[in-house]
């Protein structure tokens, strides 16, 4: 007699159930775990959004409040990714506008979005409250005032790093004198300046309001105003701190902080001038996190600040700290969580070194709750990986970027092939690594060996040949998202680990060795794959052996898509085809 | 010197055979055959102008920033758009207040570049930078670590082309040694000397040469013709030039 648990029980469980890698378990139990799991999802994640269909996630989950996908590979940030490449968001706002009247939530990462799928957006779904769009483009400010003017129960609106089209700052006049839900507005990314009395009744009526982060055209007194309208803030990003120096406009600002009891999070400080930092002396003991990497600010400045944030968790600056200030940091913020230094000269000419390994090495000792980093400096050493290893096993994420591609050990001109081994060894939580600097194969088969449970890995000139990625596909168990550019080798290792590449997410390899006719093979070997090139020239117009530019390999379960431009080839399985453009627009 | 091609031979024994003919594209280490001449080079941004999104270049010269630097890769280092944007603006208002200051009051110290160099300065001693026409990734090489001109070359030419197997220069070109020292092959090797002077390498005593020379550039013949060798007539050349 077989047990079975009735459904409403499971349902009853599953509701305790979150994390949709552990939702996605359940599913494969058995056909009626998979029925119960599907029927209760309300939060689904779509990591690539040519991985499925539209229509079939609005099919499988019909109680879906909340959607997030991503488009386009992380290389797109750099401008590796041509424009027009793809990652349009209206299929599935169609789609979901016919099958999921019910959502609430969209979050989309790296997509493109017009004005149109936003107006859908506004009009399809009636209880629309959170839209969270994060590195997209396509759309205007026309766009946000639809969805402003139309959703009632907007609870969240951020634009994070978006390419927006700026038609004026009138959008924030179309949100309705009723409208008062409003728990987040991030409108940092935008250019035009806003009407301040309109922000200022805005912000009045959401007493809800608890995140607003302002674009650089707000001015010092704007912010003061806002201010002391919405005391109750515990984000906020400002607008432009770069004023004329008046003592009013200083303890005004002094003041309009030092209301805001309840701030943990500070970000935009967008030209801060150094006479103005005092006045945020008063919230900085409450700060969790803060972002000071668009703050040209010198090191004395930002000790002075840094040394009164004992309870900071998250620090983004430029490496203006120098090492000093970051040994100010290892000794002041002890509860520092995640730590990014950032460049603040892009050029790659550029001799004068602001920071060097030191400074990660002083907070890797003093900060012992220190579990991820971002950090660009000119030159490293294996010392010092060695050091940061030992210190923080628990390092969850190691973004490393030498920006002298091929430095090596700066000491003793050896690879920096054990300063990762270190770090690959030692860090045994370690989910996302960023190497560089000068590395031979040696350092892929230590992180192919050590690096069990790294998920996504971003290699850009290194190695000597195709043992270091066939290190990689063969070692990383846990790998999901590879991008590699500028490195030499190709074909041998990516056909030799074909099946590997259906169990991760995606890979990008660009400017290396691949040859058209390996990723033809690999196409027709795989079916589950798309195997897209990326290349300015037809593929069949060169010999097979011919590198192609870029390619883009992702499993997927909906096929090859339908919307490539005409430099992005979808190699097609059948091999008498050869290669396909599908392009039915 | 760099020592990743004496590491690099250790590993090559491991053979990666799949018994496919890929139109003689088999991996570079198994005797190095003439495959890697096709391949092409190492393709970067100055190759594909028109592919890659060029937003962020496009509005840092809206911006009135400065003129594009030397060794500009697409997408390197990588920084998202939006940060790249804001750095360039920075750079122009920096620049624009430093003239301001400048002229206001008599600046003590040294400009904040220099300043940062000596509090931080570790600059990598006896390194100098070296750039290949057609590559846009320049490479550094440490002179100290060299004792003769056919010690630097035979160092260069292992670094932008592939004579070893298991290795692959920056050019990913198999080609017979380049000889970039008697000017029989289709490139030179030049130097800029502290007075910002453009000489060919190879005209003076070698100490000489490492003392006085700022940076290297591996010139295509056709283009080092204007280039004097300093001190010395044709004659005299001759007879100096390393066999």
């Amino acid at each position: 007699m077989a047990l079975r648990l009735p459904s409403k029980v499971l349902e009853h469980i599953l509701s305790f159930i979150d994390s949709n890698e552990d939702r996605n378990s359940v599913s494969l139990v058995c056909k009626s775990w998979f029925e119960t799991e599907r029927k209760t999802r309300k939060r689904v994640f779509v990591g690539n959004c040519y991985a499925v269909s539209p229509a079939a996630v609005a099919r499988r989950f019909p109680e879906m409040r909340s959607l997030t996908l991503k488009g386009k590979p992380h290389f797109a940030d750099y401008n590796l990714v041509p424009d027009g490449w793809g990652g349009y968001a209206c299929p599935w706002v169609d789609a979901l506008a016919a099958k999921s009247p019910s959502l609430e939530e969209i979050r989309l990462k790296r997509m493109v979005v017009t004005d149109e799928c936003l107006e859908k957006i506004a009009a399809s779904f009636k209880d629309f409250k959170v839209l969270v769009l994060t590195s997209c483009e396509g759309f205007s400010t026309d766009g946000i005032a639809a969805i402003a003017s139309t959703c009632r129960n907007l609870r969240v609106l951020e634009l994070r790093e978006c390419i927006v089209e700026d038609l004026g700052g009138d959008w924030l006049s179309y949100f309705p004198k009723t409208s008062t839900s409003l728990v987040s507005l991030d409108f940092s990314c935008l250019d035009s300046e806003v009407k301040i009395s309109d922000l200022e009744r805005l912000v009045s009526r959401s007493p809800n309001l608890k995140s607003l982060k302002l674009n650089p055209a707000v001015t010092l007194d704007g912010l003061v105003s806002i201010l002391s309208r919405a005391p109750q803030l515990t984000e906020l990003g400002t607008g432009s701190f770069a004023a004329e120096l008046k003592p009013e406009a200083f303890s005004k600002l002094s003041k309009a902080f030092s209301n805001c009891k309840q701030l943990q999070s500070l970000s935009g400080l967008w030209d801060v001038l150094p006479e103005y930092l005092p006045a945020l002396y008063s919230v900085c003991p409450g700060l969790i996190s803060l972002n000071l990497s668009y703050a040209t600010v010198r090191m004395p400045d930002l000790v002075e600040l840094l040394r009164r944030c004992s309870k900071l968790q998250k620090l983004w600056v430029m490496d203006l700290i120098e090492d000093k200030g970051l040994e100010a940091v290892a000794t002041y913020c002890k509860e520092l969580r995640e730590l990014r230094v950032f460049p603040s000269e892009p050029d790659l000419d550029a001799t004068n070194i602001p920071v060097t390994e030191q400074g990660l090495v002083y907070v890797s000792k003093g900060c012992r709750k220190l579990e991820s980093v971002l950090y660009f400096c000119v030159q490293f050493t294996n010392a010092a990986l060695i050091t940061i290893a030992r210190k923080r096993p628990n390092l969850k994420c190691f973004r490393l970027c030498v920006i002298e591609p091929f430095a090596p050990d700066y000491k003793t001109n050896e690879p920096l092939d054990k300063g990762f081994k270190a770090i690959a060894e030692g860090c045994k939580d370690l989910r996302r690594l960023s190497v560089s600097g000068l590395l031979s194969d040696k350092a892929f088969k230590y992180i192919g060996k050590h690096a069990k449970k790294v998920r996504m890995l971003s290699i850009a000139f290194a190695g000597d040949s195709d043992l270091m990625l066939h290190h990689l596909l063969s070692g990383c168990e846990s790998l999901k998202k590879l991008e590699i550019r500028d490195c030499p080798f190709g074909d041998t290792a990516l056909l030799e680990n074909a099946a590997k590449l259906e169990t991760m997410r995606s890979l990008w390899m660009s400017s290396c060795f691949v040859s058209f006719g390996a990723c033809k093979l690999l196409s027709q070997k795989m079916p589950r794959l798309n195997v897209e090139v990326i290349d300015e020239h037809p593929p069949k117009t060169r010999p097979e052996s011919s590198p192609v530019e870029r390619i883009y390999i992702y499993r997927t379960v909906a096929g090859p898509r339908m919307d490539t431009p005409e430099f992005v080839w979808t190699l097609h399985k059948n091999p008498e085809i050869g290669v396909s453009r599908l392009a039915i627009k | 010197m760099i020592t990743e091609l004496e590491m690099g031979k250790g590993e090559s024994e491991l053979e990666l055979g799949l018994g496919l003919s890929l139109g003689g594209g088999t991996p570079a280490k198994i005797g190095g055959g003439g495959a890697w001449g096709e391949r092409g080079r190492l393709l970067t941004a100055k190759d594909f102008p028109s592919v890659g999104s060029k937003r962020a270049a496009d509005s840092a010269s809206h911006a009135g920033a400065s003129p594009p630097r030397s060794s500009q890769v697409v997408g390197w280092p990588p920084i998202g758009s939006h940060r790249m944007n804001s750095l360039v603006n920075n750079q122009a208002t920096k620049s624009a207040r430093e003239e301001e200051d400048a002229g206001k009051k008599k600046v003590n110290d040294d400009q904040p570049k220099d300043a940062t160099k000596k509090v931080n300065g570790k600059v990598q001693v006896g390194f100098i930078k070296v750039n290949m026409d057609g590559v846009a990734i320049g490479r550094k090489v440490d002179l100290n670590a060299h004792s003769s001109y056919e010690n630097l070359a035979q160092t260069l030419e292992d670094m932008f082309f592939r004579t070893n197997p298991g290795t692959i220069g920056l050019t990913g070109q198999f080609t017979k040694p380049l000889r970039l020292l008697d000017g029989s092959s289709e490139f030179v090797l030049t130097y800029e000397d502290k007075e910002g002077d453009w000489m060919l390498v190879g005209d003076v005593p070698w100490r000489m040469f490492t003392t006085s020379v700022k940076r290297l550039r591996v010139m295509k013949t056709s283009e080092a013709n204007g280039l004097a060798a300093r001190h010395q007539d044709p004659n005299e050349r001759q007879r100096n030039q390393p066999m």
